[in-house]
């Protein structure tokens, strides 16, 4: 599959992740991606079963753990792989989801409003860490849980 | 002494009064509002008055009028609770609950009615004259769950949100189930004979009530934004279309024969989201408060008429069928549960636990809707049998299961409401999920609720905003509208806070680009000498209070309990990174 096939879904077009989302699916400077690659990220979005007799210590945690749920929605975020949302990153996001029609210093101030909520080593960024904390009250496992195949 | 001239209205005040005054007497003994739920105790101040009147005249206390509780008592409660709903959850659970309300109801309605027309067939009761469709009948008025008493017990135990969103959706939607189900078996009780086309008739007329109602409400909740666009001029009469429109709703409903319930909660909850961008901030204050007040009162004065109502000569007791109707309701309630649960769980990802299964059928509760409709039952040698029996449910479901309720939630640990503030970086990374989940969705082709939910913020945005909203050239996103809130309240404290005089620990220079933005937002609701205030205390102060509540409590508006929490930790991290 290549970025051109799913610019085509047309809701996809209209979705203001949509860039980010394709773009998660390709790896480091490919432009193609085969099944294994975008089954690897749709698991992501598996729901958690309770009962998972296979839950080995040692081994690698499932793709669908709570954990690496959020992981993929940081690095959806955090576009320059520095394990940090930094303020900029930040307003891009907020840039393209809350609309055209609110000024820079708004945004601005929005954006440090959130990273003063979450930061906690005061760095001025959100690591996945803070990430984690100022997520903890959200549900994730059942929010991001898409029911494939059933 | 005039007394006949003033003696209606005084009437209803005294009543009034005497409620708000029982209500007024629980809250200052403190221990007990937190044993006994308000509504048991309303019911018992309804019971002694009862007696009282009893003994004085020597007969029956006046019973409530079922077009009194229908036309004046239940719109407000029901609007409330359909203004309040967080909508969020709701659509989030929306299968869940209309698969509890719509096919629950009709399984208890069936299962009630089939068991007891087994007992009445038992000879030893003497209860043969007791038809199939009569027992079918009061299986019908008995088995809905009653949205008042819901609300009066479970607002007190703050379950957690989807629990709560559960029982309580169900107990509103029901009602299009128990309209139509009520009225098909009166009218074949009156009828001759029954053909199969009439049962046909019946379930089609089924969601005719249901969407029909749906619909009426989501007119009057479209009419009522697009009204509220014009009100600029004219701030004061905002609130009255509120109030004007939802009961309007209710009524063309109700004349209709569709489901009076569905259409209010249709309304309010259509309408919410224009009409609060478009009036003022007073005017939404008011309509809060004045839905508030309202719906306490109704729901004060159902359950003291309830009391009283249950006190009188209106009762035969035919011990075996009463408490064979105790136990079936229960035992129905609880199967249906159970099964119900199983196929969601099956197709859902949130499952349901049995700790909140057996909450959602312990919480069944039967009100003021089953004793009204038992009045309104046609007048047949039977009748008081039925209205003896109807009371004693409602008073056992009420006293026994409103009480037990909250020390077994206790006891199964069952999981609480989260009491958090709510901030705005949750907001955005929830935002920041539904998109990508959408997105998801598109990509793997799976009609998802993200999906609907983001075709309809689609159609939100393209059409309906234009019409409906005053201001469209500023639309403005749930982040920054909450941006906003908690920034201006937070000015507001600090203005009030700065009364007290705190001398600066820490002479910070303020942050001018947030003076600036500050100012732009509260230039419309602060004056000039409190805005200069602001900026002094703002650079000064360090004490502040942040405001959280749950958005459907009763007696206490969304935004008035203060958890002190991280906010000081916050300001300081705000003033060191400035």
């Amino acid at each position: 599959l290549s970025r051109e096939d799913f610019q085509r879904i047309p809701e996809l077009a209209i979705n203001p992740l949509g860039d980010r989302i394709i773009n998660a699916f390709f790896q480091e400077g490919e432009d193609q991606v085969n099944f294994r690659g975008f089954m690897r990220i749709l698991a992501h979005f598996r729901p958690i079963e309770d009962n998972e007799k296979s839950k080995d210590q040692n081994g690698p945690e499932p793709l669908n753990s709570r954990s690496n749920k959020l992981h993929f929605a940081f690095r959806l975020y955090d576009l320059d792989k520095d394990d940090k949302i930094s303020r900029d990153e930040l307003l891009q996001v907020l840039r393209m989801m809350v609309g055209v029609n609110i000024s820079d210093e708004q945004l601005g101030s929005i954006a440090d409003r959130t990273i003063q909520e979450a930061d906690q080593d005061g760095d001025n960024a959100i690591s996945f860490a803070e990430f984690v904390k100022v997520m903890e009250k959200v549900d994730v496992e059942q929010k991001m849980s898409i029911r494939f195949l059933h | 002494l005039d007394y006949q001239h003033v003696q209606v209205p005084f009437e209803i005040t005294l009543w009034i009064m005497l409620a708000s005054l029982a209500k007024i007497g629980f809250h200052l003994y403190n221990k007990l509002p937190s044993v006994v739920p308000e509504s048991c105790l309303l019911i018992f101040v309804g019971l002694i008055m009862g007696g009282i009147i009893y003994g004085l005249n020597d007969k029956s206390p006046p019973v409530m009028d079922s077009d009194i509780f229908f036309l004046y008592l239940l719109p407000p409660i029901v609007l409330d609770a359909g203004y309040f709903m967080p909508s969020r959850p709701f659509f989030e659970n929306i299968g869940t609950i209309l698969l509890y309300a719509v096919v629950g109801t009709i399984w208890n309605v069936f299962g009630i009615g089939f068991s007891l027309y087994g007992i009445c067939q038992v000879k030893a009761f003497r209860l043969q004259d007791v038809s199939l469709l009569h027992n079918l009948l009061f299986g019908s008025l008995i088995a809905a769950v009653d949205p008042v008493a819901v609300l009066a017990v479970f607002e007190e135990i703050h379950v957690n949100e989807k629990l709560h969103i559960l029982v309580f959706g169900e107990s509103l939607l029901n009602d299009a189930v128990t309209v139509v189900l009520y009225k098909l078996f009166r009218s074949f009780c009156e009828m001759p004979a029954i053909k199969s086309v009439d049962v046909f008739a019946g379930v089609g007329k089924f969601f005719v009530v249901g969407l029909g109602g749906v619909l009426v409400g989501l007119t009057f909740g479209m009419t009522a934004a697009f009204t509220t666009r014009f009100t600029k001029d004219i701030r004061v009469i905002e609130p009255l279309f509120v109030f004007l429109y939802s009961y309007l709703s209710y009524l063309t409903a109700e004349m209709f024969h569709l489901s009076g319930i569905m259409a209010i909660v249709a309304c309010a909850m259509g309408m919410k989201r224009y009409v609060e961008a478009n009036i003022s901030l007073k005017s939404h204050t008011t309509v809060k408060y004045f839905m508030k007040m309202w719906s306490s009162v109704s729901e004060t004065l159902i359950f003291i008429f309830l009391g009283v109502s249950t006190i009188g000569e209106n009762h035969e007791w035919n011990w075996p069928y009463i408490c064979f109707t105790l136990i079936f309701c229960l035992i129905w309630r609880a199967l249906g549960v159970l099964v119900l649960t199983f196929f969601v769980n099956r197709f859902h990802v949130n499952t349901i636990t049995s700790k909140d299964q057996f909450i959602i059928a312990y919480g069944g509760l039967r009100g003021a809707i089953c004793f009204s409709l038992v009045f309104l039952l046609p007048d047949f040698h039977r009748k008081k049998l039925f209205i003896a029996a109807t009371t004693v449910v409602i008073l056992f479901t009420v006293f026994v299961q409103g009480m037990t309720i909250r020390p077994l939630v206790d006891l199964l640990a069952v999981k609480r409401k989260r009491e958090s503030a709510p901030t705005v970086g949750e907001q955005i990374h929830i935002r920041f999920l539904d998109h990508l989940l959408a997105g998801i969705e598109d990509i793997s082709g799976h009609w998802g609720q993200y999906y609907w939910k983001d075709k309809l913020e689609y159609f939100n945005s393209k059409y309906l905003q234009k019409i409906l909203l005053r201001e469209y050239d500023q639309p403005k996103s749930s982040i920054v509208l909450l941006y906003e809130k908690l920034e201006r309240k937070h000015a507001i404290e600090l203005a009030e806070a700065g009364q007290l005089g705190h001398t600066p620990s820490h002479p910070s220079l303020l942050n001018n680009d947030r003076t600036v933005i500050t100012d732009k937002k509260l230039e419309d609701t602060l004056n000039l000498d409190v805005l200069e205030n602001i900026q002094e205390i703002l650079a000064r102060n360090l004490y502040r209070i942040r405001r959280t509540g749950p958005a459907y409590n009763r007696h206490t508006l969304p935004g008035e309990t203060e958890p002190m929490g991280r906010a000081k930790e916050i300001l300081i991290l705000r003033h060191k990174g400035l």
